[in-house]
C-alpha cells in the first residue's frame, strides 16, 4: 500500500458535491479521507503536492471506448489503452464490446476481465452486447453477462435494426436493471454514407449520411423505452433534431440519457476537406448549428454525460482511398483538450464540462458502481487534476495509444492533464507535478 | 523573363508561338476548385497552339520526349484514356498504360503501392481515373516526384472534362462571362457537372441545374462558400430560357433501381432534350455533352447530331486540352 497523498490548495471542482472552491484533500487506504479548505498535515508518511492555480476533480469516467482486445491488438490494447485513458485524466473507462470474439456471453467477458487484471491501469467496466456477434438476431443471454460483471448492452457499431428484436431486448434488459445503449443509426436511409449528408458531401462527391438517419433511429429508441420501461442510454448524439428528440422525451418521463463526443462538440464537416480521413468518424461531424444545440443540451441537462468514443485505427486503415478508410477518431489524449478550448471560449463552464465528465457518466453507471465520479469523503480515491493555463501541441507520436488517428495534429491546445491518481496510486503525472515524500 | 525551358527546337515547334507558363501554378490537377481564371485561360491559350499543331499532316512534335506519361485507370473508359493516350503520343512523350480490373484492387493491391511503383519505374505523369472520390488527391500526396491528373475519381471531379466543355465554349461565345449555362441530369453523381460547375462559375457563367430532387446535391439551398452558387429550377422548359448553352448528361438507370430516379418514361418526359424543347433557349444555343451519349434518352438523336450540337468537337477538343496539361505540368515550375 502507497502512502497517503495530501493535495495542497487546488481549485477542487466536485460537481456532485457542490464543491467550487480552493481546499486540500487527502487520499488514504485508497479512498478520500477528507476534504477541506485549511490543510492538515496527516500523522504518518506522507506525499504532498502542491496545487496552487490546479484544478482538482474526480477521476473522469468514459462511458464510451473501443480497447480492442481482445482480437484487435494492432490497433490498441488493453495495456496501451488504458495508459492513453490515464493520460487523459480517465481513471474508470467503459470499454465496447465489439472485440474478437466479441463480450456475447460469460466466457469472454471473463478473458476480458482477467487481461484488465493483469495489464490495466485504471478501471475497465466492461459491456456486454445485445445480440450474439452482434448480428442483431439473437438476444444475448443478459442476465449471466449481469452477473458476469457487464454495466450495461451494447452493439455499438451495429444498430439493433431489428424493431421487434430491440423491443424485447429492451424488455429483457429492463429485468435485470442495466441499460441498452444504443448507437442510434438507420442502416437504410445512412447506407453507404461517409459523411454528413450537405453542402460539404455536394462538394467532395461522398456520398452522405443525413441527420435525418440519425434521428429515425433516436425515435424508434425513444418510442420502445417509453413501451418497456427500459433504461436506455443513447450513444455518441450528434445532431439538433436528436438534442429535441431527447429533451422531449425526458419532459414526459422517458428513462433515458444521452452522451456526446468531444469531437461532436468542436468540429464541423469542413474538417474532411481535401478528403481527410483523420476526420472520418460516425456519427459524422455534422455543422455550427449542431454543435450549438449539443452545446445546449449540455446546458440544460438533455445531454448527460460527455464520452469520447476512443475508436483508435492503424495507419494503413486511414491511409487510403476515403470510401475505403476505417470510421473513427482516437480520442483519450486529446479530449481535455477540446473541451478546454471551449471552456476557454466560454461556451461551457468549467463546472459543467468535470460535471458531464463525473457526476454525470457515474450516474448513468448507476448502483452496481457506486462512489464514482465524486470526492465525496468515503469515495475511491480517483483524482484528477490539470492545469487549465498550460499551452501544449497535441503531437501523435507522442500517444500512449496505439491509435495516432486524429484530425488534431498540430493543434494549439490550453489546458492539460497533469497528473491522475486511481485508487490513492499516480497512474500518470507529467513533469510538471512532484510528489514530495514527507517523512514522520 | 519566362520561367520555362525552352529549346530552339520547341519555339520552331510551336510556330514561334511563346506559351506563357508564369501564371500556371499547379503542380497535380486534380479539382477546378483551387484554379485561378488566369490559369484557366493559360490553358485555353496552350490549347489553341496545341490545336494548330493538330491540324498538321505530321501531328507531332518532340516537345515532351523527356517525360513518361502514364495511365492508371480503375473504371474502364476507351474515350478519355485514348484522348490522353493520343495527346501524350502527339507531344512525343512515352506512355504506359495500365488498366486495372476490379479484382486486381480486391486483391490487395493498393493504390499508394501501385503509385509508387510508377513513380520508382521512373513516370513523370500519372493519369489516373478511380470509382472513389478522393482518389488522386490520395495519389497527389504520395507522390514526391510525379504529377498527377485526375481522369476522373468517383463522383467527385473530372476536371480535364470541364476544361475541354469550357474551351469549347470559348472557342464559341469569345467569352464565358455571363453567359448561361443550364446543366441537366443526374448532378449529385456527376463529376462533369461538379467541375463544370466550379470552372464555369470561376470564370463567371450563370449556371443553372436541372434535375428531379432525387438527383441534385444536397445542401445548394444555402450559400456558402465551399461551393459555388448555382440556382436549381427543376422544370425544364423554364430552366432553358434564355439559355446560351445546354449541357446534358448521361442518365444511368442503375440509379433508377436505388429509387432514385422517377421511371423511363417519367424522366424522358421531363429532362430529355429534343428539339422543341432546344427551341425554348436562345437562338444558337449550344448543346454540349460529355459523352457517350444515349441516343434519344436524355437527348434525342436530332439533336445531338443538329446544328448546334458541339459534341464531336468536344472530343477534339480533349485531345488538345489534354496536350496542353500535359505541357504545363511537364514544363511549369510548380
Amino acid at each position: 500500500m502507497s502512502w497517503p497523498i495530501l493535495i495542497k490548495n487546488g481549485h477542487i471542482v466536485d460537481p456532485a458535491t457542490g464543491w467550487d472552491s480552493v481546499g486540500s484533500i487527502l487520499l488514504e487506504d485508497g479512498k478520500v479521507a477528507w476534504r477541506d479548505k485549511a490543510a492538515q498535515a496527516p500523522a504518518s508518511n506522507y506525499e504532498e503536492l502542491d496545487a496552487t492555480g490546479l484544478v482538482v476533480c474526480p477521476g473522469f469516467i468514459d462511458l464510451h471506448c473501443h480497447l480492442r482486445e481482445p482480437g484487435y491488438e494492432d490497433q490498441e490494447t488493453i495495456y496501451t489503452g488504458t495508459r492513453a485513458a490515464a493520460r487523459g485524466g480517465f481513471t474508470t473507462v467503459c470499454c465496447m464490446p465489439n472485440t474478437d470474439p466479441p463480450l456475447d456471453s460469460p466466457a469472454p467477458v471473463a478473458l476480458v476481465k482477467d487481461i484488465i487484471s493483469r495489464d490495466s491501469i485504471i478501471r475497465v467496466l466492461p459491456i456486454g452486447c445485445i445480440t450474439r456477434s452482434r448480428q442483431g438476431k439473437t438476444i444475448v443471454e443478459m442476465d449471466r453477462l449481469a452477473a458476469a460483471g457487464v454495466i450495461g448492452f451494447s452493439d455499438d457499431g451495429a444498430p439493433v435494426s431489428d424493431n421487434y428484436l430491440m423491443y424485447q431486448a429492451m424488455r429483457y434488459a429492463e429485468e435485470v436493471g442495466l441499460p441498452i445503449i444504443e448507437h442510434s443509426e438507420d442502416l437504410a436511409i445512412g447506407s453507404g454514407g461517409q459523411i454528413n449528408e450537405g453542402i460539404i458531401s455536394a462538394r467532395l462527391g461522398l456520398a452522405g449520411l443525413p441527420q435525418v438517419a440519425e434521428e429515425v433511429a433516436i425515435a424508434r429508441n425513444l418510442l420502445l423505452a417509453r413501451a418497456t420501461g427500459a433504461r436506455l442510454h443513447l450513444a455518441h448524439i450528434s445532431t439538433a433534431g436528436s438534442v429535441e428528440l431527447v429533451r422531449r422525451a425526458k419532459e414526459i418521463g422517458v428513462n433515458v440519457s444521452a452522451e456526446v463526443t468531444p469531437h461532436h462538440l468542436t468540429l464541423t464537416e469542413e474538417w474532411v476537406l481535401g478528403y481527410n480521413t483523420m476526420a472520418k468518424v460516425k456519427p459524422p461531424l455534422r455543422t455550427w448549428n449542431d454543435i450549438e444545440a449539443l452545446l445546449q443540451g449540455l446546458e440544460d441537462g438533455v445531454i448527460d454525460a460527455i464520452a469520447t468514443d476512443h475508436a483508435p485505427h492503424t495507419a494503413t486503415e486511414k491511409q487510403c482511398e476515403f470510401a475505403q478508410a476505417a470510421f473513427g477518431i482516437s480520442g483519450l489524449e486529446t479530449a481535455l483538450g477540446s473541451l478546454m478550448s471551449l471552456v476557454h471560449k466560454q461556451k461551457l463552464s468549467l463546472l459543467l464540462m468535470v460535471d458531464k465528465l463525473t457526476r454525470g457518466p457515474a450516474a448513468v453507471i448507476g448502483d452496481k458502481y457506486p462512489g464514482l465520479g465524486t470526492l465525496a469523503p468515503g469515495a475511491p480515491a480517483d483524482v484528477t487534476i490539470l492545469d487549465p493555463e498550460r499551452e501544449w501541441v497535441v503531437s501523435a507520436a507522442s500517444f500512449c495509444s496505439k491509435g495516432k488517428n486524429t484530425p488534431l495534429e498540430g493543434e494549439h491546445f490550453k489546458g492539460v492533464v497533469v497528473a491522475t491518481i486511481y485508487q490513492g496510486e499516480e497512474v500518470y503525472q507529467d513533469d510538471s507535478v512532484q510528489f514530495k515524500g514527507r517523512a514522520k | 523573363m519566362t520561367a520555362s525551358r525552352f529549346e530552339p527546337a520547341d519555339m520552331r515547334a510551336m510556330e514561334g508561338q511563346l506559351i506563357d507558363t508564369r501564371l500556371w501554378q499547379h503542380r497535380h490537377v486534380l479539382d477546378l476548385d483551387d484554379f485561378s481564371p488566369e490559369e484557366v485561360s493559360t490553358v485555353f491559350d496552350t490549347a489553341n497552339v496545341m490545336q494548330e499543331i493538330l491540324r498538321r499532316p505530321v501531328k507531332k512534335v518532340p516537345t515532351l520526349r523527356d517525360c513518361t506519361v502514364a495511365t492508371l485507370f480503375y473504371e474502364p473508359s476507351t474515350r478519355t484514356r485514348l484522348s490522353f493516350e493520343t495527346a501524350a503520343k502527339r507531344l512525343g512523350a512515352d506512355t504506359l498504360s495500365l488498366v486495372v480490373t476490379a479484382s486486381s484492387v480486391a486483391k490487395g493491391e493498393s493504390l499508394v503501392d501501385t503509385v509508387a511503383t510508377l513513380e520508382s519505374v521512373g513516370v513523370d505523369i500519372v493519369v489516373l481515373r478511380h470509382s472513389l472520390a478522393g482518389a488522386s488527391h490520395l495519389a497527389a500526396s504520395v507522390t514526391s516526384r510525379a504529377k498527377v491528373i485526375n481522369a476522373g475519381d468517383g463522383w467527385h471531379a473530372h476536371p480535364t472534362q470541364a476544361l475541354l466543355d469550357m474551351y469549347t465554349l470559348w472557342r464559341h461565345c469569345g467569352k464565358l462571362a455571363g453567359i448561361k449555362v443550364v446543366i441537366i441530369g443526374d448532378i449529385k453523381h456527376s463529376r462533369v457537372a461538379r467541375s463544370n460547375i466550379w470552372g464555369l462559375s470561376l470564370m463567371g457563367a450563370y449556371i443553372v441545374l436541372c434535375a428531379p430532387p432525387t438527383l441534385l446535391p444536397e445542401g445548394l439551398g444555402i450559400s456558402s462558400l465551399n461551393f459555388p452558387s448555382v440556382a436549381v429550377e427543376s422544370n425544364l422548359a423554364l430552366a432553358l430560357n434564355d439559355a446560351d448553352v445546354v449541357m446534358v448528361l448521361r442518365v444511368q438507370w442503375e440509379r433508377h433501381s436505388q429509387g432514385l430516379l422517377p421511371g423511363p418514361q417519367e424522366y424522358i418526359r421531363h429532362y430529355r432534350l429534343d428539339e422543341d424543347k432546344l427551341a425554348l433557349a436562345r437562338p444558337n444555343a449550344l448543346v454540349l455533352h460529355p459523352g457517350p451519349v444515349n441516343e434519344d434518352v436524355e437527348i434525342t438523336a436530332k439533336v445531338a447530331r443538329g446544328p448546334q450540337s458541339v459534341i464531336s468537337e468536344q472530343v477534339t477538343n480533349g485531345v488538345a486540352v489534354r496536350m496542353a496539361l500535359l505541357y504545363l505540368l511537364s514544363r511549369g515550375v510548380v
